[in-house]
């Protein structure tokens, strides 16, 4: 049953890659944060690169330019006698208050996104997550008389070659969610703290044990998403990965009659190209 | 007069005691420092070797040094301890505050001597008990305490059952204990000892960021031990349930407690380090500290204000959000006197006359590193952001930058600043121009480029990547390449500077922007200085 389900869900994946979807890793020498898949992420990059980025390469660049203008303008050598200024209130009160007032207009949508992300929405749908030593535990309490709950393991480098997905980040069980679907995560832990990350949804949500944390995400875009698990939790802290696989909601459906696996369709597997595997 | 180094004849004037009661039984402030000095270079090599060795592990993909993960984690949790409690915390408050601060208030030695031996030599303690916790079990997985710096429970309690761990808690009290003291020695120093005529508002920066240093170790360090403790009893069988959910607890409380100690810490590591910096730019642009109270204040504002910031490191662990707005507001404060004291530094500058001597660069390159690091502490200060580069190598190279080049500048900053007033001869100009030069662009090699790893979601202390984080890693590891030759150009400019080539250096080498009391001294100062205390007229400078 598990190896059935693994197996056909590898080849799913490889249909979304060439398909319609895409897979949401991360990419070698990029600059940037992962492509956002959720609304909270569009926010979040957005708040990043527009507002915090421009204050702070204005600050740094201010900082270094005026730096290298003092030591080149008042060298000793183009100035020997120095000045004996000590005190300019005025200027000192400016110095205080500009950077005051650019935290000020920083905060307010530092706090609109903040709320906007903590703050769960009507849910469609409750997924529960569970860290163990050292794999990740799925459960979906709605339809928990179809779907038992699964554990997901890190593939082993040659079978994640076989799969076709990267390895430390694919997995044999991903985690399979609809699109356009508010999702709300219940994420708790078995024993040590691990975190629940998903890097192109914008959360991360510790696992703690004797804790429920909530959080949730709503995918616009379907495809196959990797994370990682993001609170040192011992000796395989590095070999838990987490995969997300966001389907439509007729495929969903049938994920979920199907017992917690896709049916086999031929049409499906015929769209997808092996030639087309992430890499 | 110019006296040298070693010079017998002044032993004796001086009243040296032989050498094992100089160096083992020592109550002498200067000698105290000297071993604080030595103690945090070899508790820099050792630290750095473990620093070196993950990154050779992570040069590329795959599995290459360690055969076990879980020496990986051990390695990544001593690096930081070691580092933090024993490299910049003894060389800042213990070497340089021990030489330097009660000279620079006119005082003739620190408050209570015998003790400030004590707490020098519970460090080595501390450190041995550390190193024996490397060979001890920690875990099923084997030797060792691999649960990060910030020992969070489960972890480090069902986690790590083995004696490891114990080793680190009963060496991290010792460390505890010796800055205590210290802490007790340099408030009680500074309150009472300073010269006739030094007043508060005349003392110089650096013993001003001493002094608030110390206040924050008085407040901060007993709650680390009480949080130690409980882990202690946790950890026995049959013992209590602090943070063990089964029986009542929670482990974010161990979370809270750590971290109510662990922001604080950070500014007891920089606040010093940012007042050799103030010393090292008023000097060398022969101009008086622009802003001085300002300057003073911010760094008390600092130390108040990062009494309240601390779940700020804990933004995931499933907070209110109400309560994570407040910390988010609460720390971005902490921007506005960070800022007063950049912009102060640059206006000392501003209108002086600046030779770029060897402190200097170490000084300015303190500055704007410390300003990069600063930035990026103000996008992970937003909650929202944080919940996508927490745990991530952004955080790495966010603290790294306001630690491994904030607090770390500043100690070489100072090391070189004072070098011959320390030991009585000139450091190698040549060597210790390669030193900085190979270290500032080791650093920034290693460090810079994580920041994209952490944005792409690379989390921390991770053994082995997916192979799309190889760039930068790469690049990250050439540069500690880099870093490790600098240090080595450091050792280098050691020997050259104390054994080949002995130049002796005058009392006031810097000249006439040396204004503060060591300067008045000889180099070295004599084994007691002031005999008769200085007075401090009213219109002498800071």
């Amino acid at each position: 049953m598990r190896f059935k389900r693994s197996l056909i869900s590898g080849s799913i994946a490889l249909f979304a890659v060439s398909g319609q979807a895409f897979a949401a890793k991360p990419t070698d020498g990029s600059i940037g944060f992962q492509e956002a898949a959720t609304p909270v992420m569009e926010q979040l990059v957005h708040f990043h690169n527009v507002w915090l980025m421009t204050i702070i390469t204005a600050i740094t660049l201010f900082v270094m330019v005026l730096m290298a203008y003092i030591l080149f303008r008042f060298n000793h050598k183009r100035n020997p006698v120095p000045s004996k200024t000590s005190h300019n209130t005025l200027i000192e009160v400016v110095w205080t208050i500009v950077p005051v007032l650019i935290l000020l207009v920083m905060v307010v949508p530092s706090m609109k996104l903040l709320y906007f992300q903590d703050v769960i929405p009507e849910s469609d749908m409750t997924i529960k997550v569970t860290g163990n030593t050292w794999n990740w535990e799925y459960a979906y309490p709605e339809y928990e008389d179809k779907v038992e709950s699964f554990v997901s393991n890190v593939l082993e480098e040659a079978d994640a070659k076989a799969a076709g997905k990267p390895y430390l980040l694919g997995t044999d069980a991903p985690l399979v969610v609809p699109v356009d679907t508010t999702v709300k995560v219940l994420v708790t832990s078995a024993n040590n703290l691990h975190s629940f990350a998903m890097p192109a949804f914008g959360i991360k949500m510790d696992a703690v044990p004797g804790r429920i944390n909530e959080t949730w995400f709503k995918v616009t875009k379907e495809g196959t998403y990797f994370g990682q698990c993001s609170e040192l939790c011992g000796e395989r802290h590095a070999f838990m990965p987490i995969e997300i696989e966001v389907v439509s909601k007729t495929k969903f459906d049938q994920w979920v009659n199907n017992g917690g696996a896709f049916p086999t369709q031929l049409s499906e597997v015929k769209g997808g190209g092996v030639s087309a595997a992430p890499k | 007069m110019v006296s040298i180094y070693g010079d017998d004849a002044h032993d004796h004037d001086d009243g040296k005691p032989g050498f094992w009661a100089r160096w083992f039984y020592s109550t002498n402030h200067k000698d105290i420092g000297t071993l604080y000095l030595i103690f945090g270079i070899i508790s820099g090599l050792i630290g750095g070797y473990l620093s070196f060795m993950m990154r050779m592990e992570l040069g590329e993909p795959g599995i290459q040094v360690f055969d076990s993960y879980h020496t990986y984690n051990v390695f990544v949790s001593m690096h930081g301890l070691i580092m933090i409690f024993f490299m910049v915390m003894p060389a800042l408050i213990g070497g340089f505050g021990n030489w330097f601060v009660p000279i620079m208030i006119g005082a003739p030695d620190m408050a209570f001597p015998r003790m400030n031996n004590l707490s020098f030599w519970l460090l080595p303690v501390a450190l041995i008990c550390l190193m024996i916790s490397f060979f001890v079990p920690g875990s099923a997985a084997g030797n060792g305490f691999g649960g990060g710096w910030v020992m969070y429970p489960p972890l480090s309690t069902s986690g790590s059952p083995g004696p490891a761990f114990d080793f680190i808690i009963i060496g991290l009290l010792a460390a505890g204990f010796s800055s205590i003291f210290g802490a007790i020695n340099f408030i009680t120093t500074i309150l009472n000892m300073r010269a006739p005529g030094m007043t508060m508002h005349k003392m110089p920066l650096f013993a001003w960021g001493v002094l608030v240093t110390a206040f924050l170790l008085l407040l901060a360090l007993p709650v680390l031990a009480a949080a130690l403790f409980m882990l202690f009893t946790d950890r026995i069988d049959g013992g209590t349930g602090f943070f063990n959910p089964a029986m009542g607890g929670d482990p974010e409380m161990f979370q809270h407690l750590f971290w109510f100690f662990g922001h604080p810490e950070v500014y007891i590591m920089i606040l010093p380090a940012f007042g050799i910096v103030s010393h090292v730019i008023s000097t060398f642009s022969k101009k008086p500290i622009f802003g001085y109270l300002g300057m003073a204040y911010a760094m008390v504002a600092i130390g108040v204000v990062g009494f309240v910031v601390w779940a700020h490191h804990m933004y995931t662990v499933g907070m209110d959000v109400n309560l994570k707005a407040y910390f988010l507001a609460a720390t971005l404060v902490i921007a506005v006197p960070t800022g007063v004291k950049i912009f102060s530094w640059l206006a000392t500058m501003w209108g002086g006359s600046i030779t770029m001597t060897l402190p200097m660069l170490w000084a300015n390159a303190f500055i704007f590193l410390f300003v990069v690091g600063g930035v990026t502490g103000v996008v992970l200060a937003n909650a929202g952001v944080d919940a996508a580069l927490h745990d991530t190598y952004y955080v790495v190279a966010h603290f790294h930058y306001v630690l491994s080049m904030g607090a770390v500048f500043g100690i070489f900053t100072g090391f070189y600043y004072w070098f011959g007033k320390m030991f009585g001869v000139m450091y190698n100009k040549f060597w210790g121009a390669v030193h900085f030069w190979l270290f500032f662009v080791g650093v920034n090699m290693v460090f810079f480029p994580q920041h994209f790893l952490g944005m792409q979601g690379m989390p921390r202390r991770y053994v082995d990547y997916p192979v799309e984080f190889s760039l930068y890693n790469q690049i990250s590891t050439y540069g500690a390449y880099v870093t490790l030759a600098g240090v080595a150009a450091f050792f280098v400019m050691l020997i050259w500077s104390l054994i080949i080539k002995r130049v002796p250096a005058d009392d006031n080498y810097w000249g006439e922007g040396a204004t503060t009391l060591e300067w008045t001294l000889p180099s070295p100062p004599p084994y007691h200085q002031f005999n008769t205390l200085p007075r401090i007229s009213d219109d002498d400078g800071h």
